[in-house]
């Protein structure tokens, strides 16, 4: 079978490993993705661009047979292919890894390689052990076959996913935002493994929102914005500032409601000029500032070692402080802690001047925090109207005698809506919202109320440029009226931009404190790896 | 650019999903009800338009439906905020049993004193019986599904025990407790055998109803139900409420089995394990967890289950029709309303157009 | 006074042979992330088709037959249910048990109403006259066939990692090739044949007859039993045997008349109040199968 794949290989040279053509895919009104063109050589690296919801995502389930085209057709060497089903990829040599790992957490890395194409029957567990130990050869990274994967670090589940791909005679990989969740010095090992791989004849499809992480690893750069592909050109001697053009649209008519400035700083993003983040940063802090936030050595239990490890860190009214991390390394867990919606093992938290250890969340709202957490879809109430969500923290406010007055709930969300510029109606479905208009929703909520502190975790993550903006200003006008921010993030640019100082998150510690002003990706990436090889 | 809402239904489409379901469930039916020898048609008329074409089958498709409403209703409040009491069978006996224990121990006292007394202690009899699983689940994170499961044939046992041991009838030797004395019985209405039993639950579903509705109470429990997390998130005590839905839902079934003792049965009996519980859950999902449907279908289940009767009579169809009839009603339903959201997710419009070369 | 040892282990290993079929049917469909409460109408589906086969055929052989294609069907309605249209499992569940229990009740009615208990033919006890091991052939099945087989099978075949993976990680099964529906429609329908299998050991070999309350919540047993054996055969199969001891040990203490004053029920009620005590001890922080309870749809 693979014997007669290779010779359609040889027999027709001159068509691309695989083509694409005339991919289009619809959800709803949304034109996901509009008759692309895109082919990829063995050997090849073929970088795709574009910003979150430009349809990237959606073209390589389509390839994968996650998902299926409403029009167009996938060739592989020439030959067209039809794809139902993730198992009709792997037959036709297609490997993913998606931004989603899909690995099974109990179970060893070997068990989770043998998934594919096992048989019913009994199962050689030596064979496919060795053939794991070949793989890891294969990618030039060690790899435990006996580990079981909920314990791993999120670079070592992703070299698995990367395995899993390879053992299934895998002629074209497909890697959706790998970098997206990796620490600097990962990110050097998963580019030296896609080296060697593309170096026996892998094509490698590799999906990223950041244009200079991928200049020198790309053969050929395919840039993606609202479902249409906007450009396919040989990577080698191209201008990125172009092509950052291209992918924030910044010609395009569509977008003439986008304020010059909010482009600006897209394209600066975009092509990853330090410092080019227009920041109105204050000066530093006045110590003498009550604080916000005061946490105190913080501590959250976990197996095999403590989740959160002895945090000790203040936000002082009129701040922005910014915690950078790789994911993984106890943000969740800290945010959590701060919420309420974890209780912690020892630690003080204090918002203002109240202390919120062992309060519920009720308590901590009525103290004055606020949060914005990473997981939008997970903080509101899904099956209820924007209006209901909008009051949901603070429902007693709205009473008359015991009933919830609907005239006062309908004025509160009317008033909210039209101050912060959120696109729906009160009544409308909140899951209806798209992700922009969501966090628009949970800021009006959360700001509303005027909180001593905001903690706000990944607040732009999956938001397009327009939103991001908004939701920075609303960040600074916060901190600028006297509140403190304590942000978290896993976007240094974003971090280096609006805040006013960055610890950093390691292992469940805080390993180190710089100020934005100093603050170089660099730096912040050796204080987020050194220690975490230290803690291991 | 605006996104086009997706995902919102038409509303007919789910009275239309619920009209099939009654269609397939008809058609479901037909068959065994042939091969017991009966015309369809005519069974089909027994169940649901005979018991409603007479004022004395009015009445007693009324008290049918009456345990029903409080079973209904209990299971009801409990999955409204994502607790599985699937433990109202076991309550409704407990709570029953309570009601026996008070009627049995002060039997002179006046109704002023004894009906409070008999309603409350049926009451406190189901909040008992939901303790254990409740407690379990808040202090140790029990699934609750099963240790109220298992409770109910704990239950079961109990009553045969308590009838065949301590509460065996003196006079007759029959394992049926003694008659209650006069103060225990609830004031029978329109002269007939409804009894008040009815109206304190239909108190309870208006103040059920417009708790949900229209209180801050209300939206922290549906929010609860719908999706914890978040609700916990917004400052909603999850946990707490859950823990006290469970035993208000062990209440109110128990309030069921108090009720009927004090206004069917005058006293205790083994044939009170009649499966009024399970039943509840058909009755809360078939409602929509909403106060009002719970109304609604214990009344329909209500007529059904004196058309049984009445066709057993009439047509030597075996009773227990009545409860296939239910149950097959049951499944379709929730199965029509999933394929509708299936259907909806599911659709993305396909274009003909063919692939150019 | 003398303890019939012997005795009361040998009824401890009958007792817990319907357990151990049902245990294990429920715990392959719950592995797959469905948890199927129609389990105490199956079985009571299985005891009476049983039965009524055995009853009409007088073969033991048709009648076993009878009450494993029964279950496999009411696995089907519940994997219809649960898995192709994505129901509530609770209900699915819980609307299969009051559907098999009704519809059992109503042909029961229909053909043996009136008149006299119908008795019918039943399994001899093996090795008669043995002691512990002077058991019905369908227990040696249960522990000597059945608990190794889906022993192994999870442990050293394919179908048992597609079955944990399909349980724990959907998704990542599907990435893998493997259907996700398929594989839970395989498990409920086997679980489903196994449970009607156990239902039928009340009838064709305990019993030789059919009483209304046959079952009497051994269904929900078993999902405890499940639970407390953390979805591992080996702890689940000796969950089973200690409410059998149990069940045993008040069997006996009924009949010893140092007890006699004790009701009977509250004896009979004594083996559910261990389990449930047992999930209380045992219950604390499991961990379930990560898609438990959660339809799984291809984004």
């Amino acid at each position: 079978m693979a014997a007669a794949r290779s010779g359609d290989v040889s027999s027709l040279r001159a068509a691309p490993l695989v083509e694409l053509r005339g991919i289009t895919k619809r959800f709803g009104s949304l034109l996901a993705n509009d008759a692309i063109d895109l082919s990829v050589d063995a050997g090849q690296v073929l970088a795709l661009l574009g910003e979150n919801g430009a349809g990237k995502s959606t073209l390589t389930r389509i390839l994968y047979g996650l998902s299926r085209a409403d029009a167009g057709e996938i060739r592989i060497a020439g030959k067209p292919v039809t794809m139902t089903s993730p198992a009709d990829a792997l037959a036709a040599g297609i490997g993913m890894v998606t931004q989603e790992f899909t690995l099974v957490g109990p179970m060893t890395v070997t068990e989770n390689l043998m998934l594919a194409g096992s048989p019913l029957g009994r199962v050689d567990r030596k064979a496919a052990r060795a053939r794991v130990l070949a793989a890891s050869e294969r990618l030039g990274v060690p790899v435990d076959p006996d580990a079981v994967v909920e314990r791993l670090s999120v670079g070592e589940r992703q070299r698995v996913e990367i395995l899993k791909a390879l053992l299934g005679d895998c002629r074209l990989l497909v890697l959706d935002e790998p970098t997206a969740v990796l620490v600097p010095a990962d990110v050097d090992l998963l580019f030296a493994s896609i080296r060697r791989l593309t170096a026996e004849g892998m094509a490698v499809v590799f999906i990223s929102h950041k244009l200079h992480e991928v200049v020198d690893l790309a053969d050929r750069i395919g840039v993606l914005r609202r479902g249409r592909l906007v450009a396919d050109l040989p990577a080698e001697g191209l201008d990125p500032v172009a092509i950052a053009a291209l992918m924030v649209g910044a010609a395009g008519p569509a977008d003439a409601d986008l304020p010059d400035d909010v482009v600006d700083e897209a394209l600066a993003t975009a092509v990853g000029l330090d410092g080019a983040a227009p920041s109105t940063q204050a000066g530093p802090v006045d110590q003498g500032r009550p604080a916000a936030l005061q946490v105190t050595g913080l501590s959250l239990a976990g197996d095999p070692r403590p989740r959160l490890d002895d945090v000790s860190l203040t936000v002082r009214a009129g701040e922005i402080v910014g915690v950078a991390g790789v994911s993984g390394n106890g943000q969740t867990e800290l945010v959590a802690a701060l919420c309420g919606t974890t209780p912690v093992t020892t630690g003080t938290v204090r918002v203002g001047d109240a202390e919120v250890t062992g309060l519920d969340v009720a308590a901590r709202l009525r103290a004055g925090l606020g949060r914005l957490t990473e997981d939008r879809r997970g903080s509101v109430v899904l099956g209820m109207s924007v209006e209901q969500n909008l009051v949901l923290e603070d429902l007693d406010r709205f009473r008359t005698g015991p009933f919830l007055s609907r005239r006062r709930v309908r004025a509160h969300a009317e008033a909210l809506i039209e101050r912060f510029d959120i696109r729906a109606a009160p009544g409308d479905p909140i899951r209806s919202l798209s992700g922009g208009n969501m966090q628009k929703v949970l800021l009006a909520r959360a700001l509303e109320r005027d909180p001593t502190v905001l903690v706000a975790s990944q607040p732009t993550r999956g938001l397009d440029v327009g939103a991001c903006q908004y939701v920075y200003a609303q960040l600074r006008a916060l901190r600028d009226a006297g509140s403190g921010v304590l942000l978290v993030s896993e976007d240094l640019d974003e971090l280096i931009g609006i805040a006013d100082r960055i610890v950093v998150l390691s292992g469940g510690r805080l390993v180190g404190e710089v100020a934005a002003a100093d603050a170089t990706r660099e730096a912040l990436g050796v204080l987020m790896t050194g220690s975490r090889e230290h803690a291991a | 650019m605006r996104f086009v809402l997706r995902g919102r239904e038409p509303r007919w489409l789910a009275a239309a999903a619920a009209g099939l379901a009654v269609v397939a469930t008809l058609a479901l039916t037909a068959g065994p009800i042939r091969l017991a020898g009966a015309a369809p048609v005519s069974a089909f008329e027994r169940y649901v338009v005979s018991p409603l074409s007479t004022g004395n089958g009015i009445a007693e498709v009324l008290l049918a439906a009456t345990p029903l409403l409080f079973t209904g209703l209990a299971v009801a409040i409990a999955f409204r905020v994502g607790y599985y009491n699937i433990g109202a069978e076991g309550q409704f006996l407990v709570g029953a049993m309570a009601t026996t224990a008070v009627a049995l121990a002060l039997p002179d006292l006046p109704a002023a004193a004894a009906l409070p007394l008999g309603l409350v202690g049926g009451a406190l009899g189901g909040v008992a019986w939901a303790f254990l699983p409740a407690f379990l689940r808040r202090r140790a994170g029990i699934d609750e599904v099963v240790t109220t499961l298992l409770l109910n044939p704990v239950a079961v046992l109990l009553l045969q025990g308590m009838l065949n041991g301590p509460w065996r009838n003196p006079d007759t030797g029959f394992p049926d407790s003694a008659t209650f004395g006069v103060g225990y019985r609830l004031p029978e209405l329109f002269g007939s055998r409804v009894h008040a039993g009815l109206l304190v639950g239909l108190v309870l579903v208006a103040v059920t109803a417009v708790v949900m509705s229209a209180t801050p109470l209300g939206v922290r429990l549906r929010a609860a139900g719908q999706s914890p997390a978040a609700a916990e998130f917004s400052g909603v005590p999850v946990g707490l409420l859950q823990w006290r839905s469970a035993l208000v839902s062990g209440g109110l079934a128990g309030l069921g089995g108090a009720s009927q003792v004090l206004g069917v049965q005058h006293q205790l009996t083994g044939s009170l394990a009649a499966g009024y519980g399970y039943t509840g859950v058909v009755v809360a999902t078939l409602g929509g967890l909403s106060a009002v449907g719970v109304l609604a279908v214990a009344l329909l289940l209500g007529d059904v289950q004196v058309g049984a009767q009445g066709a057993s009579i009439a047509l030597q169809l075996p009773s227990q029709m009545g409860g296939v009839l239910t149950s097959v009603l049951l499944l379709t339903v929730v199965a029509a309303l999933s394929v509708r959201h299936y259907r909806l997710v599911r659709r993305t419009p396909r274009s003909p157009r063919p692939v150019e070369g | 006074m003398d303890f019939p040892v012997v005795a009361v282990l040998a009824a401890t290993l009958t007792i817990a042979t319907p357990l151990v079929f049902g245990a294990l049917g429920a715990l392959l469909g719950e592995r797959t992330g469905v948890l199927n409460l129609g389990i105490e109408g199956t079985l009571y589906a299985g005891a009476f088709i049983g039965f009524l086969v055995a009853a009409r055929t007088g073969s033991l052989a048709l009648a076993t037959l009878a009450a494993v294609v029964a279950g496999a069907l009411a696995g089907a309605l519940m994997a219809l249910l649960a898995v192709t249209l994505g129901v509530n499992q609770h209900v699915a569940g819980i609307g299969i048990t009051l559907l098999l229990v009704a519809a059992c009740d109503f042909t029961n009615r229909q053909l043996f109403g009136g008149g006299q208990q119908t008795v019918t033919e039943k399994f001899g006890r093996l090795f008669a006259g043995g002691g512990i091991v002077a058991q019905y052939p369908m227990t040696f099945v249960a522990f000597l066939v059945l608990a190794p087989a889906v022993w192994w099978v999870l442990r050293s075949t394919g179908a048992g990692l597609r079955l944990t993976a399909v349980g724990e990680n959907p998704e990542a099964a599907d990435t893998a090739g493997i259907s996700v529906a398929r594989t839970r429609w395989t498990a409920l329908v086997v679980g489903g044949a196994l449970m009607g299998l156990g239902g039928s050991f009340l009838t064709l070999s305990v019993l030789g007859t059919f009483t209304l309350d046959i079952v009497s919540g051994r269904g929900w047993i078993c999902i405890a039993l499940v639970i407390f054996g953390r979805w591992k055969v080996v702890p689940v199969v000796l969950g089973a045997l200690l409410f059998g001891l149990f069940d045993a040990l008040q069997l006996q203490l009924a009949i010893t008349p140092a007890f006699g004053s004790i009701p009977n029920e509250l004896l009979i009620a004594l083996p559910y109040l261990v389990v449930i005590a047992a999930l209380a001890v045992r219950g604390r922080g499991v961990r379930y199968p990560g898609a438990y309870l959660t339809a799984y749809r291809r984004a």
